[in-house]
């Protein structure tokens, strides 16, 4: 099986660590993942802004970059929405029968991570060890887009050492919401400002959700709030081990202030 | 008047104002909680209630897909049946058309039936500006209009509203309109419930004419049908003399038994009851019961306009449960005054700018005003997918822009983008840059996040919405391509 990592653009860009998460997971598993470098983003910022025309030529660049693959494994509930049912809105738009039929081919063979792993891999329990008080929010689109389910608590069940605890309100959209969080931000914030004070009460060290643009958004929330509480992509969890664990003052830490460059 | 309130702000500012309404942030949280428990609990009742969405969607679809000839059949039926029907097109032919039926019968005064179609079509407004008087029955729409205010919900209009506010009202208000609210009224909410009654009572046994709208309309057999809860409904359709029905066209059914799955669904999506408590059905004029005079007035307003849009056309299928009102995270924080329409929430957010196109920056605004977090399609009894609509009505307002001489800077910021994204060389570059730029912003960060990573400080321009009230991680030195680059995809041991 060729399967192909969709590392989309947020976590190119801001959250390599997700990426490194998914490669290391992925192999540990024993599945040789590869990194198609032709691939840029699933055009969702675009096709949910209402540029359909600025969406084509990416959504062209996307199919390019996949063809041929058996599976697209992506760590985001949004963007494997986005490929699976916004695709071909944005094919059709472009009247080009080429790009239909491309899409017809990489659409249903989007993943994402939790789907990937529990009805392609069939695995449950992937080894992982996260000795930490974690709380889970189940993202709009990979819950109601995707209906990805109970799969990633079924991961996170199996993860040896986790403390993990019910979120209030868990099926609340935080208020992300792409382009809404600077269009109505102020709503936005209200909205994530709600999540931030569900994930609090449940005194929960680290908030784990399957997209980084949502946790980015709470984390942002949480990190002003001085709440004391981290996010991380579900990915980085199940990718922790007791190696990893015994690496650093806490899991997977990426670059400190003032100590880059 | 088109069902959009003159003169209101755009969504963003009209929802910062709500949101710093505390009063209103609470009344609204615990109604919609409250409403949406309710609606929760007896949904899980039906074991088919998946089967019967698909149902009621079916019924509305295939009523739709052939509308031009169930409005024809009901024309004629309802015409066998002794009613008069009207055609019109917009909101003034049908206000004119009320107000010359209540004026050949001499009244200066009609009862109303609550009706959203008349609340979009202005008729209050328009009766009054000709000398006739309209009373709101419904005890919610009586307190909007004592306290001349404007409806935030579809089911409940004055949700905005506590029992100390009604009760103000009432005796504030009620006296300068007919009988006053006794002066120990207190806030309970039987007593306020028993003072609007005494209140009404007077109106529906003086009244020559009512108004009312429709749930649905039923082609063959020229049947219309109104669900309600407080009875007020069925005084206004059997006492007066004269009754006017103004309904809009799509909501048409074909036959008596598509109202099977539509009245199974409407109770409990809407009120969370199992059934409710008043369903009047009535066909025409019958001799010597009810209202000798039945007018039907049949309303487009924008109705064609919807139906023409190839994915828009679902939002006709609506059957004004309000249950997407209920389950939407932004309803809840905002309220319904912020969409600026008769119509608020998630349904408002497709149908005004379907029924009215998005030409105005109100309506325009309306479509954004989502997280797209689907909510409203789970619980919508006619399976609306009211994200979709919603993508592409922002479509719409892109696509409306498209020849502007001056593009807006965010139809610049997207055309940049489309071209960094159709090609990964032109993204490695400006991740590159992103690279450089979060070095500089990790050395200058005083701002550790959670978990160790730098913040980026406060950002100007667009970006400062987010950075006002979020930390913002400062990107990393190195993007996840440059990573896989460098070490083969961590195949050289570095994998961490
Ligand atoms: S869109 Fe659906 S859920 Fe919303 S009011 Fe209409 S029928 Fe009810």
């Amino acid at each position: 099986m060729r399967v192909a990592l969709q590392i989309t653009c947020v976590n190119d860009a801001m959250f390599p660590d997700t990426g490194k998460a998914v490669v290391r997971l992925l192999r540990r598993l024993g599945v040789d993942v590869d990194f198609p470098q032709a691939q840029t983003c699933c055009g969702q910022p675009m096709v949910n802004t209402g540029y359909l025309d600025e969406a084509v030529p990416v959504v062209r660049t996307f199919v390019d970059a996949f063809a041929g693959y058996d599976a697209i494994v992506t760590p985001s509930g949004s963007c494997a929405g986005s490929a699976r049912h916004q695709h071909s809105i944005v094919a059709e738009r472009s009247g080009d029968p080429a790009l239909v039929a491309a899409v017809a081919e990489t659409a249903p063979r989007t993943y994402e991570l939790s789907e990937f792993l529990v009805d392609v891999l069939g695995v449950t329990d992937v080894g992982a060890y996260f000795p930490h008080r974690v709380t889970y929010h189940p993202t709009c689109h990979s819950l109601r887009m995707l209906g990805v389910g109970d799969r990633p608590r079924q991961l996170l069940e199996a993860v040896r050492g986790i403390q993990l605890v019910d979120l209030p309100n868990a099926t609340e959209c935080c208020g992300f919401g792409g382009t809404f969080a600077l269009k109505n931000a102020d709503t936005s914030i209200a909205m994530g400002a709600d999540k931030a004070r569900h994930v609090r009460d449940t005194g929960a060290e680290v908030l784990v959700a399957g997209d980084n643009s949502c946790l980015m958004h709470v984390g942002g929330l949480l990190s002003r709030e001085r709440a004391g509480v981290r996010v991380m992509h579900l990915a980085e969890v199940l990718a922790a081990t007791e190696d990893s664990e015994g690496e650093s003052s806490g899991p997977a830490v990426g670059e400190r202030a003032g100590d880059l460059a | 008047m088109n069902g959009t309130f003159v003169g209101m702000p755009a969504f963003p500012t009209a929802a910062r104002e709500a949101l710093a309404d505390t009063q209103l942030r609470r009344n609204l949280a615990h109604a919609t909680r409250t409403i949406r428990d309710k609606r929760a609990a007896v949904v899980a009742e039906v074991e088919d209630w998946e089967d019967l969405r698909l149902a009621g969607a079916g019924v509305k679809e295939a009523a739709l897909r052939d509308l031009a000839t169930h409005l024809e059949t009901l024309e004629a039926s309802l015409t066998r049946a002794g009613a008069t029907v009207h055609w019109a097109r917009d909101a003034e032919e049908a206000c004119a058309i009320v107000a010359a039926v209540t004026k050949a019968h001499g009244a200066d005064e009609v009862v109303k039936v609550k009706s959203m179609a008349t609340a979009e079509i202005g008729l209050n407004e328009a009766l009054e500006a000709e000398g006739i008087a309209a009373w709101e029955t419904d005890l919610a729409e009586l307190i909007v209009q004592l306290g001349e205010d404007l409806p935030s919900h579809i089911l409940v209009p004055a949700i905005h509203r506590n029992r100390a506010e009604v009760r103000e009202i009432f005796l504030r208000r009620m006296g300068a309109v007919g009988r006053p609210a006794p002066a120990d009224l207190t806030d309970e909410p039987a007593v306020l419930a028993g003072a609007a009654r005494e209140h009404l009572r007077e109106k529906f046994l003086r009244a020559k004419v009512a108004v009312s709208g429709a749930n649905f309309v039923v082609a063959d057999t020229g049947t219309l049908v109104v669900v309600e809860s407080e009875g007020n409904g069925r005084m206004c359709l059997t006492l007066p003399e004269v009754l006017v029905s103004v309904v809009g066209i799509e909501k048409v059914v074909a036959t008596w038994s598509d109202l099977d799955p539509m009245l199974r669904l409407l109770p409990r999506s809407s009120t969370g009851e199992r059934m409710n408590p008043y369903t009047s059905t009535w066909s025409g004029v019958t001799a010597g019961d009810g209202p000798q005079e039945v007018h039907v007035v049949l309303l487009d307003n924008g109705r064609t306009r919807a139906l023409a849009d190839d994915v828009g056309r679902q939002a006709l299928r609506c059957i004004r449960c309000s249950a997407c009102l209920n389950v939407c995270p932004v309803y809840e924080r905002v309220g319904g005054h912020a969409y600026g329409s008769v119509y608020p929430g998630p349904i408002g957010a497709i149908l005004n700018p379907l029924l009215n196109g998005v030409s105005d920056e109100q309506t325009a605004s309306l479509p954004y005003a989502s997280s797209l977090c689907g909510a409203c399609f789970e619980v919508c009894p006619v399976r609306i997918d009211i994200p979709s609509v919603l993508v592409d009505q922002r479509a719409a307002v892109v696509d409306s822009h498209r020849d502007d001489r001056v593009p807006k800077a965010e139809a610049v910021a997207m055309k940049a983008a489309a071209w960094t994204f159709s090609d990964s060389r032109r993204l490695a570059w400006a991740e590159k840059a992103s690279g450089l730029a979060g070095r500089v912003m990790g050395r200058f960060s005083r701002r550790t996040m959670p978990g160790g990573r730098a913040a980026a400080g406060r950002l100007p321009g667009p970006a400062a919405g987010w950075t006002g009230a979020r930390d913002l991680p400062a990107p990393p030195a190195e993007s996840f391509r440059e990573w896989w680059d460098r070490t083969d995809g961590g195949r050289d041991g570095s994998a961490r």
